[in-house]
């Protein structure tokens, strides 16, 4: 089965596209796209660069540092922008979480 | 197909990271190949419910495509730059090709999702079906419980097998999709409707009231609600919206009878959908060939489908405004619009290229409103059962 249905999307969280959430460059229209049940969303470049980060192994926290090294920019700034673009997808049910590893 | 799918424009999603595609390119005039495509497969259904929105003429299996043909409309749609079919019917399962489609379809890089009855699905068939990369399954309703969803679907039993393979679909980690095709009948069942996808762990569910074309049409003074069921249905979901936010995403179809403006039927003729008939025609929508007098191309045809969309008579012939006559063509909405849908502008009027009388501004439409009303208020409740036959009269014990 799914995860929990209410994803809190946090530093500490280590997200990743379902199955059923497919990102995907379409040559056609030039554009990426997430392929969703019935429904097609255009992510933009931030977007879909945080996508590419999100692997379920990194956490939200590594992947604000990746970008914040990436474009010098402030570290915070960008930590709130990727929670809440990821919780926005949550929200939309596009976005689970790699369990958590029990020791 | 026991859905109704008289709305598929892509619900509102306001987001700015997150934009849906089709939204931000409705109103381009480049008419681009659409990002989906609906395909059925079959018009084999084993239900029989009153409201089908397949043809009133249904194709019969002698004249499907056949599983190589199938394979080579999905590899030409996945080139044109099409992403996501949606296998319906009829029943798709009927066909027992579907799960070597859907690889296909996988295959050459398309989103599936099944638009489903399942009660033809065993667990392996479904199980084969993810293996094969479904993406998404979408199964329909008739009610909440096994008395009124049976006589509904002209089926014994089921009610109960949906239930099952609601539940074998997420055990197998697929989406559901719950769609509950709603009526006079059984909007009573809406708040039950709503629980039972949040008990099916659905992540949608389309309250889809039923869009009186084809067999809906024959059947409208047995299914049409009354102005209180619809005022009632609306508050229920406006509620559940409200409190279900982030669990369960509610799509809510109304009749467009009850409306002041026409519903913008496909988002427009030609402009961002097209399905492809279980003979092979290429289709502006599923119940155009209901319009007498236009000329399908079929993908047997020495056309691409790309030609066909692009260039075809049948798609050109109410694109646009150009087609438009009075009260349309001097109007203000029409471009938001479009004059409403082409098929019930046919079969209401007589002449596709009419108003859709359910729009305010139709002459047609305060008599057309009254005569529905004057339906919802009656007591005619048998069904014309869907079938190849031209339909069946209810028998007065029901069944």
């Amino acid at each position: 089965m799914a995860g929990p249905r209410h994803i809190s999307v946090s530093e500490a969280s280590r997200p990743v596209l379902p199955r059923h959430a497919k990102l995907k460059y379409d040559e056609t229209r030039k554009v990426w796209v997430i392929l969703a049940p019935e429904r097609v969303l255009a992510p933009d470049e931030i977007a879909v660069e945080v996508l590419q980060l999100c692997n379920g192994e990194r956490n939200v926290g590594d992947v604000a540092d990746q970008l914040a090294a990436k474009y010098a920019a402030p570290r915070e700034a960008i930590l709130t922008d990727v929670i809440a673009m990821l919780q926005d997808l949550a929200d939309k049910g596009f976005l689970t979480e790699a369990r958590e590893k029990t020791s | 197909m026991s859905d109704v799918l008289g709305n598929p424009a892509i619900p509102p999603d306001a987001s700015d990271s997150l934009a849906v595609l089709e939204k931000q390119r409705s109103t381009a005039e480049t008419f681009g190949i659409p990002l989906a495509v609906l395909l059925e497969i079959t018009h084999r259904c084993p239900l029989q419910c009153p409201y089908c929105s397949n043809p009133v003429e249904l194709d019969r299996s002698g004249k499907e495509l056949t599983t190589d043909e199938w394979k080579k409309v999905l590899s030409e749609l996945a080139e044109i730059g099409v992403l996501q079919v949606h296998f319906s019917g009829g029943e798709p399962t009927a066909r027992k090709d579907l799960v070597e489609l859907v690889k296909h379809a996988s295959d050459v890089g398309l989103y599936t999702n099944l638009i489903t009855s399942a009660v033809l699905l065993t667990r392996d068939r479904l199980s084969d079906l993810a293996d094969a990369g479904l993406c998404h399954v979408q199964i329909s309703f008739q009610g909440t419980e096994d008395g009124l969803s049976d006589r509904v679907a002209g089926y014994k039993g089921a009610h109960h097998k949906k239930l099952e393979v609601a539940k074998w679909t997420r055990e197998l980690d697929l989406p559901l999709t719950v769609n509950a095709v709603m009526h006079r009948q059984n909007l009573h069942q809406l708040p039950d409707v709503i629980q039972m996808a949040i008990d099916l762990d659905a992540d949608r569910l389309e309250v889809a009231n039923v869009q009186y074309y084809g067999w809906a049409l024959k059947n409208r003074a047995a299914l049409m609600p009354t102005v209180a069921q619809l005022d009632e249905a609306t508050r229920i979901v406006e509620e559940a919206r409200e409190r279900l936010k982030g669990t369960l995403a509610i799509d809510y179809v109304v009749p467009d009878y009850y409306a002041l403006r026409p519903k913008k039927c496909m988002g427009g003729w030609g402009r961002q959908f097209f399905n492809i008939s279980p003979a092979g025609k290429v289709l502006p929508c599923h119940a155009a060939e209901s319009i007498t007098g236009l000329d399908f191309e079929s993908v047997r045809s020495n056309h691409s489908i790309a030609w066909i969309w692009q260039n075809s008579d049948a798609f050109n012939r109410y694109r646009g405004t150009g087609w438009m006559k009075e009260p349309c063509k001097s109007c203000e909405f029409r471009e938001i619009d479009f004059g409403g849908c082409r098929c019930q502008a046919f079969a209401l009027t007589g002449d596709a290229a009419n108003t859709d009388p359910a729009c305010a501004l139709s002459p047609l439409h305060e008599t057309i409103f009254k005569q529905a009303e004057r339906e919802a208020e009656g007591e005619t409740n048998r069904f014309i059962y869907r079938n190849f036959a031209g339909g069946t009269l209810e028998s007065e014990n029901g069944a």
